[in-house]
């Protein structure tokens, strides 16, 4: 099989559509680059008709609804495909656990993210320097404040101005009010002396422009939005680029095997499987921005070897694929018997919580490092595929049958509706070198790339952060006055600790830094070992923070396209 | 059509409907079967692929879909207001469940050959065919997990699962949906907990917090701040 060439060259090939290949397809197309974008999965619009989930009742699904094999996370999730890929598996070393989630589609995971838009604060990109523990960023919340206040006013996020140090205020549309269930979350935690505040998503709960809608409040931003009114990388930064006369040429289905290399060890470009006629095709650029996702463009990179770059483009460190991290997570529900039999109505909202709790104990010591913090859920949501499961359960705490049949059911049902509120941690992990991902030298996929596998464990301090969770769940749960449910998880189950990868916030594969031996990009986002190739997805982190990736992964990407695009004018690359 | 006759076309509806509907007719030209096909709900290739395959296969034979049926009125028969499982829908459901997630397919038929055994143990005959004071008696004796007899634990984990599958379908059918009273997955916009709910459960919103909320009149506003990030519309 012969590479199929052609003779255009691209001024810069993004490899990958979610939030960093997308902010780098609008400012690389806007400073006039003529720029080629490859995305692994199909286009996808949730304007278009044949594309909606949004809206979709639950019997419209043979399924109802019920996660698959092809839709980790239901039918309605926009996301495609998730914790499995036909046909693109991964490996875990022995005795190790990494669960990876991955969406080939046009916008990637963005189409269903939690919207959750977070700003790190100072002390996130110094961790270091307050705990030991780790690497300091490059980079200090001054060098990015500028890009964040940017991507704020493009993409709109709703928030409060709190003066909350390492939570930094932004431009911020309003936010919605509390739900019934949010407010017995602000009573529980304010008794139990833990703050919350109004949560901050990218949402528009007001018009930031006229292109995009405001939002209608269905709830279900996991869809992803006809009205365009949350983020997503396709219908907030690819459609507006093309609209903006952009020369944009995209490429879906293609599959990115490697980076192309000369002689010198300049890129050249990139070798793509066209996943409909599985024939590879050269595409020529004369720069290259990584955007795959933090494994994936690790993958590619380490994929990448020429005699110039032997083990991997970008590489001369050995550090492509490691300081793999993920935010640790754990959960804890009350049933709260004030709200049974409930009056219903319409409490959908935005998709998401409309309040919060940020990490609050930064001045204290601690038997572990870094925080958390803490997400809200509950409510009376649509039903789909498990609605109904075990109907009357908690008549072992109300008192009743459990089981049984006939009329019965109907009203224990419609009694518990409701009732339920639930928290979550999501919290920062240390970096460690010896977490991450390589190349698995017997496996490949079904289109002959070898895959990654992954080694990762959790320490110490995630352990005794997820305690620490459990500790403070129990207290404000119980402050609501409701009863908990389920075992409080002990240090036998790591204190309900989800497994490394879960909770979707991989990051550090390919981390910043001054020093090339002990860093992949510079603080630009650019390749020590390869100056005209960018990685711009979550890969250059230096640690994550208790927050959400997709806000600075965005601000990041602008911050490093304004870079590249100076670069090329100065003829540096 | 009523409702064995409605199972039956399940049964063999989706293989070829089109030959089905023509079935009667002597000679008439060979139609080639319709390819089995959902109305549209925002699936992509791999899916459509999936589903297609899936509405093609048979798995529960006439008698098990029957029995299906009965159980499920059972466990939820038709009130004044609302119909029956099997008048939502809920077998149907279940059949393309049994097919579309196969772990359910052993438990099922075995769960089914179970209380077709247990019924002629006692009765002689067949789960379908007993009457209303027999289904109660059979059901009674497996229907509520922790009093169940050593002997009959099997009947209990397959009621249990019958259950829950039928509670879900239900509930996530058109008529479960409006018998529960959801209200949303609508446009609208949302301006708070309702007053009397509110003053039911003894709260309140702070004054604090609501100035900080937005404003839903001026929603559509096209938002300005001035350089310290403060809102301006």
């Amino acid at each position: 099989m012969q590479v199929i060439e052609s003779s255009k060259v691209y001024d810069v090939v993004i490899v990958g559509s979610g939030a960093g290949g997308g902010m780098a397809t609008k400012i690389l197309s806007e400073a006039g680059f003529d720029v080629a974008v490859l995305e692994a999965g199909p286009f996808f619009d949730p304007a278009q008709d044949e594309y909606r989930t949004q809206l979709r009742w639950p019997w419209e699904s043979p399924r109802r609804g019920a996660s698959s094999d092809r839709r980790s996370f239901g039918d309605y999730d926009a996301a495609y495909g998730g914790w499995n890929l036909a046909g693109e598996p991964y490996t875990e070393a022995p005795g190790t656990r990494f669960a990876w989630f991955r969406s080939r589609m046009l916008g990637g995971r963005t189409n269903h993210w939690g919207r959750i838009s977070l700003r790190f604060g100072p002390l996130d990109f110094k961790r270091k320097s307050v705990d030991g523990l780790g690497d300091n960023w490059p980079i200090g919340y001054d060098d990015v404040k500028p890009y964040y206040d940017k991507v704020d006013k493009l993409i709109g996020v709703f928030g409060s101005k709190e003066n909350i140090h390492n939570e930094p205020d932004g431009f911020f549309l309003p936010p919605p009010k509390p739900r019934l269930h949010e407010l017995y979350y602000i009573n529980g935690a304010r008794k139990a002396g833990i703050p919350v505040i109004p949560s901050r998503l990218s949402i528009l709960t007001k018009r930031i422009n006229n292109q995009r809608g405001s939002c209608f409040y269905c709830g279900q931003c996991n869809r992803a939005c006809s009205a365009y009114a949350d983020f997503s990388s396709g219908t907030c930064l690819i459609f507006p680029a093309q609209k903006n006369g952009g020369k944009i040429e995209l490429f879906t289905n293609s599959m990115v095997r490697e980076v192309t290399t000369d002689k010198e060890g300049k890129a050249t470009g990139v070798n793509y499987v066209n996943k409909l006629d599985r024939k590879e095709y050269h595409l020529k650029a004369k720069v290259v921005v990584m955007a795959a996702s933090a494994c994936s463009s690790a993958r590619i990179l380490l994929n990448s070897k020429s005699s110039v770059h032997q083990d991997g483009l970008g590489n001369s460190s050995g550090l492509v694929g490691r300081y793999l991290h993920d935010s640790t997570g754990a959960s804890r529900s009350v049933f709260l018997p004030k709200l049974m039999d409930r009056k219903i109505y319409n409490e959908d909202g935005v998709g998401g919580m409309h309040v919060y709790t940020p990490w609050w104990l930064n001045d204290k010591k601690l038997d572990f490092p870094r925080g958390y913090h803490i997400e809200v859920w509950g409510g009376m949501g649509m039903p789909s595929y498990g609605f109904g499961f075990n109907p009357n359960n908690l008549n072992k705490i109300m008192g009743g049958e459990v089981g049984g049949y006939g009329e019965s059911l109907r009203a224990d049902v419609k009694k518990y509706y409701g009732a339920v509120l639930g928290v979550s941690g999501r919290g920062e992990s240390i970096p460690q070198r010896n977490n991450y991902c390589e190349i698995d030298n017997n496996v490949v996929d079904e289109w002959g790339i070898p895959v990654l596998k992954f080694n990762y464990q959790w320490t110490e301090h995630e352990v005794n952060q997820a305690k620490h969770m459990q500790d403070t769940f129990e207290q404000i749960l119980d402050a609501t006055g409701g009863i908990l449910l389920g075992d409080k998880p002990g240090k036998d189950r790591n204190y309900g600790l989800t497994a490394p990868g879960e909770i979707i916030h991989e990051v550090g594969t390919t981390r910043m830094g001054n020093d090339k031996k002990e860093s992949v990009t510079n603080k630009y986002n650019q390749l020590h070992d390869c100056p005209n190739v960018f990685v711009m997805d979550a890969g250059p982190f230096v640690s994550q923070a208790d927050k959400n990736p997709t806000w600075t992964i965005l601000a990041l990407a602008w911050r490093a396209s304004d870079y590249l695009v100076e670069q090329v004018k100065q003829r540096n690359i | 059509m009523d409702r064995r006759e409605s199972l039956k076309s399940l049964l063999v509806g989706s293989v070829a409907g089109g030959l089905l509907v023509t079935g009667c007719a002597p000679e008439s030209t060979v139609e080639t079967p319709e390819k089995p096909q959902l109305p549209g709900y925002g699936r992509n290739e791999a899916e459509k692929e999936h589903d297609a395959k899936v509405l093609s296969e048979t798995f529960f034979t006439e008698h098990e879909l029957e029995t299906i049926a009965v159980l499920c009125d059972i466990i939820l028969p038709a009130n004044a207001e609302f119909g029956s499982a099997s008048d939502a829908g809920v077998p149907e459901f279940i059949e393309f469940i049994a097919k579309d997630m196969p772990n359910n397919q052993l438990p099922i038929r075995g769960g089914l050959a179970w209380l077709d055994s247990h019924s002629n143990k006692l009765y002689g005959m067949e789960f379908k065919k007993l009457n209303d004071e027999q289904h109660k008696t059979i059901c009674d004796s497996i229907a509520y997990p922790g009093k169940t007899a050593p002997e009959l634990k099997h009947g209990e984990r397959f009621f249990t699962n019958m259950r829950n599958l039928t509670m879900t379908g239900y509930f996530t059918s058109e008529m479960g949906v409006k018998d529960l009273g959801y209200k949303g997955n609508m446009p609208g916009v949302w301006d708070g907990i309702p007053e009397d709910v509110l003053k039911q459960q003894g709260m309140a919103y702070e004054e604090e917090w609501l100035a900080k909320c937005v404003d839903q009149t001026k929603r559509t506003d096209i938002a300005t701040w001035d350089d310290d990030g403060n809102l301006l519309t």
